[in-house]
């Protein structure tokens, strides 16, 4: 004798992406802290001094943030004109900013006023860095130079006028005093080295180049521009290594995280990509509600801070340990009936007398309605409101049992006014769904069978079935519109595939079909 | 079939044991079924086989208690003979002949002596027209007495043995046939007819199936078509008579029965639920639900304590006090068809195909028993008539016995189809399948084929559909902690031709597709189209390669009476032949290919290499009707036969499963004499409850025992050892007329108790050996003398 089987509920695959380590690790962030700027957000630097206060340059000014304050700690208002990229040195004593009218300040991060005014460039400088001996300072600007600056003497060292279009990004070897690297509109990346009068190396990126970044080993350059992101290999004269083609507009910023495993590209279509480094694949995606100009990570990835064009400041924190087992012991806090059975975790003495009991088991309300054939109450408890919103697919199941029992009919007859139309807005919800379409299709030929006699008595139930006719309409058209396109891709996909010849034996047999060719095994429509 | 003798063929899978009603034996010990030519006998606590009855050259038709001898049972079989056993030692006391065909036997206590029979009325044999006649069994000491005396007791019967029942004490018989009950009481000699009206409005068959007596009261129980049971009381004149009707069943009441102080009457039908009427209270009923088959028949022990159900899947159920189902008999279940192919189950050798609806089952060949059952379609089985169920229609198992694929499809009548391919991967722990991957619709219409890849290092399945298309099923990687899953590689078609047939090469290399009359080979490593072969007319039908020398060869047989072998080498035809081949079946052990060709009506079966132009073993008229599945299933143990026409039987086995559901094989005489040796060593004695457990420690304890014994009694060993040797035996087992003379013998005799002298253990107690010896001798000779002078 065997016991009752329950109805078979099935899973339906749910879509959308796959759990990874990568996903559990980028979905660790609380919800964004959002502030407004003045304007688009250009620029954020972190500071790699303890408390990891970061510059945001967005319209005329610098504001300094603390790492979880909302109001900036520190403001920079002595800009004629925009003012772009704000950069720490690397002590995170002083900081550089280009601005718009071509003047090059220097800040010291307690005062106000500039310490150094560096003059020279004729146009607006949109680069400015440190160098990792600490005194120079390396600039590009719109005039298509860039530049070298002494700090002590505020005297320009050098100028490099190669480029033949704006320089927008560009960076400093941290390990070498004289290395620096720029990328232009010009289509070009140059690698300079401050001992030679001339650019070292020379790469093409084929679009105008948005932003550089060097690997902290510095074998690896990737610079972004146009809708690519490029990967050079330093080592081996400027080789390209790999191109990324995953945003679908302008590649604006690139960061990579703080143990190097990822990297991180930001752009105008408003999505932030993480990547593998090691074989470039995007593991993770952030989207945002306007396009992204500046992108920073802190130290250890504490904090995601992002620029957008509208001015906001996005800044997401990484949720602390504490947050994550709370969280935890909210689920376990939730009443699970089994525990609170009595005597369930009782273990019997040497001398008990064990009675055993048989071991019932738990049947859903609609299953034991179904064990006792109670077929139209099964199929109420189905139909009930939390499990038909919740849960279509087990109404669908249960109506699918009902079917193979041969019972359906029965089941859906006999309902009132309101039993009805709560029927048929479950129809309604559910009977495109590619899932249930098979069941609920038979389920709507019955009710339209057994309640024609009534149609026209009740306007609420023909409201519905009105409804219900559009609905079976508007799919239909919709379904052969998919065919057509299909067709379509069916053609092009033929056409696409060259024409195999299959080797005809050389027998003296007729093999009459064998010369025709293979009919292209083109994309199926895999039936759910 | 002279021929041929050295090859035979063999029944397997025993036989229905569900035809007709079991019988408990007084002690409650033994259960005792007809069984095909036979009445096998079972342990009732420990459901083992314990040996059966074997005398009856036709169908057994019932089995019923001797009244008189609680030790002994009546038989009667289609082959016109009553026989009398007993059932303990399996000994054939008597047989009546009655000269014709019996189809049911009752007995009753007060009829001592008197045996009732159906038969076929003598005017009408070829008709559907029996008789209950009374038989009085003539005392004589022969085994053989013929007792053509009979009486008919009533005319125009149904054959059916529920049909007719004897009343309070043997006072009055009552038989139901269509829509009337008859009573025949013996004192007055009188019987009385009771009609019901046929009652086809409001959609009422009153149509009479089965009949109970209660066994203490005036009272009938009848059991009805839709399922109604009336109990008739106050029926010993025409006019008075009074019924009360009893519903529950929604199908045909199957069976009724009475328990021995008739306080419960307990039913059964399609509903697979025995019901439990209590008879004082007829409105109060108790239920065992889901017994797993329609039940059949019932029958309850004379003691009242066990009831057993017999059930239309070839199983009895033995159920304690109608709580507690305590036993299930089953053998091979014989649905109403097989869909699946035979399989051999790689790990555990069984053969495996259709069951229980919905289930698999697996059968082990050399036990020649049920193994298990595994659910496929995991449903609540409702036992309603006319209902679609789903079937299990192709099952199929990779080299290793690791994964198992189902196909279940349900045809509802002008809706779509319901396909389900779920594949089940093998526990080790549980040491059953687990269900691993669901796949619903995989194709839009019927598969036709599925298999395998056949090599070890991939794991693909191939189903080939009536939509055109064929796909390739692959384990998605499992490198995340859970084990993978399924998805569908590959969907291939060849001009929108719809594929009937697929098969694999041996080594998984290649693989065919039969797309009507085209035969397509593909590479399964890139999906290639290699080559395409034809043949026409005819549509292809199967096909298979051929395996380890032949591996070249691919065989195609087509619906237009053709077997085609292709060259793989050459793409060429190497031969055809016209034979109208219906099965193809390849011995993975070897090179043969068993041919089963369906000509008038009945099938032959040619084994062959595909490389030799000479069959190695043909038969023609293997049995009526097609040969609708069959599979090579390998040995555990090779024959040594040497003979050219039985090698073929030496590696592997063939069974096969006719248009009736019978499962064949065949047997050569080198087998059954092995067969005949281990079967006499599992030999047995019944007074202990046979188990695998008795089997194992049992013996294992007697020969403890008798070491035990040995070791306190030095020369209880030796008294004995002479009553093993073949010299006793030859001299006690052969026919006295046979024999050598005395004297001969007796020297004979004696030398073969000398012990040689190396046998260092007794040359200590030689001397009182030898006078042993010397006394057994003198009696063994006065035993011998004794019988020669008897006979």
């Amino acid at each position: 004798m065997a016991s009752f089987k329950s109805t078979k509920i099935p899973i339906y695959p749910k879509l959308g992406e796959k759990v990874t380590p990568d996903t559990l690790y980028w979905k660790n962030y609380k919800a964004p802290v959002q502030i407004k700027e003045f304007g688009a957000v250009t620029s954020i630097d972190f500071s790699s001094l303890a408390p990891h206060n970061y510059a945001v340059t967005a319209s005329t000014r610098i504001h300094i943030y603390g790492p979880f304050s909302t109001e900036p700690v520190k403001t920079f208002t002595r800009f004629k004109d925009t003012a772009y990229s704000g950069k720490f040195r690397s002590d995170g004593q002083l900081l550089v900013a280009g601005c718009e009218d071509s003047v090059v300040r220097l800040f010291d991060v307690s005062g106000k006023v500039a310490l150094r005014v560096f003059k020279g460039h004729t146009k607006g400088v949109h680069v400015t860095d440190f160098t990792s001996d600490c005194y120079h300072i390396l600039t590009g600007s719109d005039d298509y130079t860039c530049r070298l600056w002494d700090i002590p003497n505020s005297t320009e060292l050098t100028s490099y006028k190669e480029h033949t279009d704006y320089i927008r990004c560009g960076t400093t070897s941290k390990l070498n005093r004289d290395i620096f690297i720029t990328g232009s509109y010009d289509h070009t990346l140059r690698v300079f080295d401050a001992r030679v009068e001339k650019s070292v190396m020379t790469m093409d990126h084929s679009q105008p180049v948005e932003s550089v970044l060097l690997y902290p080993s510095e074998g690896l350059l990737v610079s972004a521009g146009g809708r690519y992101v490029k990967v050079w290999d330093l080592l081996k004269g400027g080789q390209p290594l790999v191109s990324l083609k995953n945003h679908h507009k302008t590649v604006t910023c690139l960061s990579l995280s703080s143990n190097g495993q990822r990297l991180l590209s930001a752009s105008l279509d408003r999505h932030v990509k993480i990547y593998n480094t090691t074989n470039y694949k995007v593991v993770h995606n952030f989207d945002y509600a306007a396009s992204i100009l500046s992108l920073a990570l802190a130290p250890d990835d504490e904090s995601i801070v992002v620029g957008m064009t509208n001015g906001v400041l996005s800044i997401k924190h990484r949720k602390s340990p504490e947050e994550k087992r709370e969280m935890v012991g909210k689920q376990r806090m939730q009443p699970v009936y089994r525990i609170f059975v009595k005597g369930r975790n009782y273990v019997p003495k040497k001398d008990d007398f064990l009675v055993s009991k048989p071991v019932k088991s738990h049947l859903a309300k609609y299953d034991k309605q179904l064990k006792k054939f109670n077929i139209s109450k099964a199929l109420d408890t189905a139909l009930e409101s939390w499990r038909r919103n919740r849960k279509p697919e087990i109404t669908v199941a249960v109506m699918k049992e009902l079917d193979r029992r041969g019972t359906l009919k029965n089941a859906l007859a006999g309902r009132d006014e309101q039993n009805l139309s709560q029927l048929l807005n479950f129809l309604i919800g559910n009977v495109v769904d590619p899932r249930f379409t098979p069941v609920l299709v038979t389920a709507t030929e019955m009710i339209l069978d057994i309640y024609q006699a009534v149609v026209g008595q009740s306007s609420v139930v023909d409201r519905q079935l009105v409804r219900l006719q559009e609905l079976v309409e508007r799919e239909v058209d919709y379904q052969q519109d998919l065919l057509e396109v299909l067709g379509m891709l069916d053609t092009l996909f033929a056409t696409s595939l060259p024409r195999k010849e299959v080797p005809c034996p050389g027998s003296s047999r007729p093999n009459g079909l064998a010369e025709g060719s293979l009919g292209a095994p083109g994309p199926q429509l895999q039936a759910a | 079939m002279v021929v041929h003798a050295e090859i035979r063929m063999v029944h397997r899978g025993g036989s229905k044991i569900n035809f007709r009603e079991p019988v408990i034996t007084h002690d409650s010990r033994f259960l005792l079924c007809a069984a095909g030519e036979s009445v096998n006998v079972y342990s009732t606590s420990t459901e083992e086989y314990v040996h059966d009855l074997q005398g009856h050259t036709d169908l057994v038709t019932g089995v019923v208690l001797n009244p008189s001898n609680h030790l002994q049972v009546y038989s009667c079989s289609a082959d016109g003979t009553v026989r009398l056993w007993d059932f303990t030692d399996a000994i054939l006391i008597k047989t009546f002949i009655i000269g014709y065909p019996i189809y049911s036997i009752y007995v009753s206590e007060k009829h001592g002596g008197v045996v009732f029979l159906v038969v076929p009325m003598a005017n009408y044999k070829s008709s559907e027209l029996f008789q209950l006649v009374a038989v009085h069994l003539p005392h004589s000491g022969d085994q053989e007495v013929e007792a053509r005396e009979l009486s008919a007791v009533l005319c125009d019967v149904s054959h059916h043995p529920g049909a007719a029942s004897f009343g309070r004490e043997g006072e009055y018989i009552a038989a139901v046939k269509g829509l009337q009950l008859e009573v025949f009481f013996f004192k007055k000699q009188k019987s009385y007819r009771f009609s019901l009206k046929s009652g086809m409005k409001k959609g009422a068959k009153n149509a009479f199936t089965c009949v109970s007596c209660h066994p203490k009261e005036d009272c009938i129980a009848t059991g009805h078509e839709d399922g109604k049971i009336r109990m008739w009381r106050n029926f010993n004149q025409k006019k008075e008579y009074t019924y009360s009707t009893l519903h529950w069943h929604h199908g045909a009441v199957n069976t009724l029965c009475f328990t021995p102080e008739g306080t419960n009457l307990l039913s059964g039908g399609i509903e697979s639920v025995l019901v439990h009427w209590h008879y004082t209270q007829e409105n109060q009923k108790d239920f065992l639900p889901r017994l797993g088959a329609a039940i059949t028949h019932i029958a309850v022990s004379p003691d009242g304590s066990l009831f057993c159900t017999s059930h239309s899947d070839n199983k009895i159920t033995i159920i304690q006090s109608c709580v507690k189902v305590s036993a299930v008999i089953q053998g091979l279940v014989k649905g109403d068809g097989v869909w699946t192919n035979l399989i051999i189950d790689p790990r555990s050798k069984a053969l495996v195909l259709n069951g229980k609806p919905g289930h698999l089952q697996f059968y082990s060949l050399h036990h020649d028993k049920q193994l298990y059952n595994l659910d496929i379609v995991q449903q609540e089985y409702i036992h309603e008539e006319g209902l679609d169920q789903f079937e299990v229609v192709k099952a199929a198992f990779d080299a290793r016995g690791d994964w198992l694929a189902t196909v279940e499809e349900r045809r509802k009548k002008g809706a779509e189809l319901e396909i389900n391919l779920k594949l089940w991967a093998y526990d080790e722990l549980t040491q059953s399948f687990v269900l691993n991957t669901t796949v619903t619709a995989p194709h839009e219409d019927r598969i036709t084929a599925m298999f395998f890849s056949p090599s070890p290092e991939t794991t693909m399945l191939v189903t080939t559909s009536l939509d055109g298309h064929f796909k390739a099923w692959l384990l998605a990687d499992h490198s995340d902690a859970n084990e993978g899953f399924w998805a569908c590689d590959f969907v291939g078609g060849y001009h929108l031709l719809k594929p009937g047939c697929c098969s694999f090469s041996a080594d998984g290399s290649l693989l065919s597709v039969g797309f009507q009359e085209v035969v397509t080979v593909w590479s399964p490593a890139s999906w290639e189209l290699l080559t395409t072969l034809s043949q026409p007319p005819g549509a292809i039908r199967d096909l298979c390669f051929g395996r380890l020398s032949c591996s070249k060869y691919l065989l195609g047989a087509s619906t237009k009476n053709q077997l085609c072998c292709w060259n793989l080498l050459t793409c060429s035809l190497e031969w055809s032949t016209p034979m109208d081949v219906s099965l193809l079946q390849t011995d993975p052990l070897s090179e043969n290919i068993a041919a089963f060709c369906s000509q008038s009506g009945s099938s032959d079966l040619f084994v062959f290499k595909p490389s030799e132009p000479r069959p190695l073993y043909s038969q023609k008229a293997l049995c009526t009707g097609k040969v609708q599945h069959a599979v090579f299933a390998p040995r555990d143990q090779m024959l040594e036969s040497c003979e050219e026409r039985t090698q073929w039987l030496n590696r592997s086995q063939l069974y096969f499963l006719t248009q009736h559901m019978d499962l064949l094989t065949f047997s050569t005489k080198t087998e059954e004499d092995r067969l005949l040796a281990s079967s006499k060593q599992l030999m047995v004695d019944d007074s202990v409850a046979v188990t695998p457990f008795y089997l194992l420690l049992g013996k294992h304890r007697g020969q403890q025992l008798e070491k035990q014994e040995a070791l306190t009694n030095p020369m209880a060993e030796r008294t004995q050892l002479p009553q093993g040797s073949i010299a006793i035996k030859e001299l006690l087992h052969t026919p006295a007329h046979v024999l050598p003379s005395a004297s001969f013998l007796c020297a004979m005799f004696v030398r073969s108790l000398l012990i040689s002298s190396s046998s260092a253990r007794f040359k200590s107690g030689l001397w009182l050996y030898h006078s042993r010896t010397l006394r057994l001798v003198s009696d063994m000779y006065c035993q011998l003398r004794d019988q020669i002078i008897s006979n």
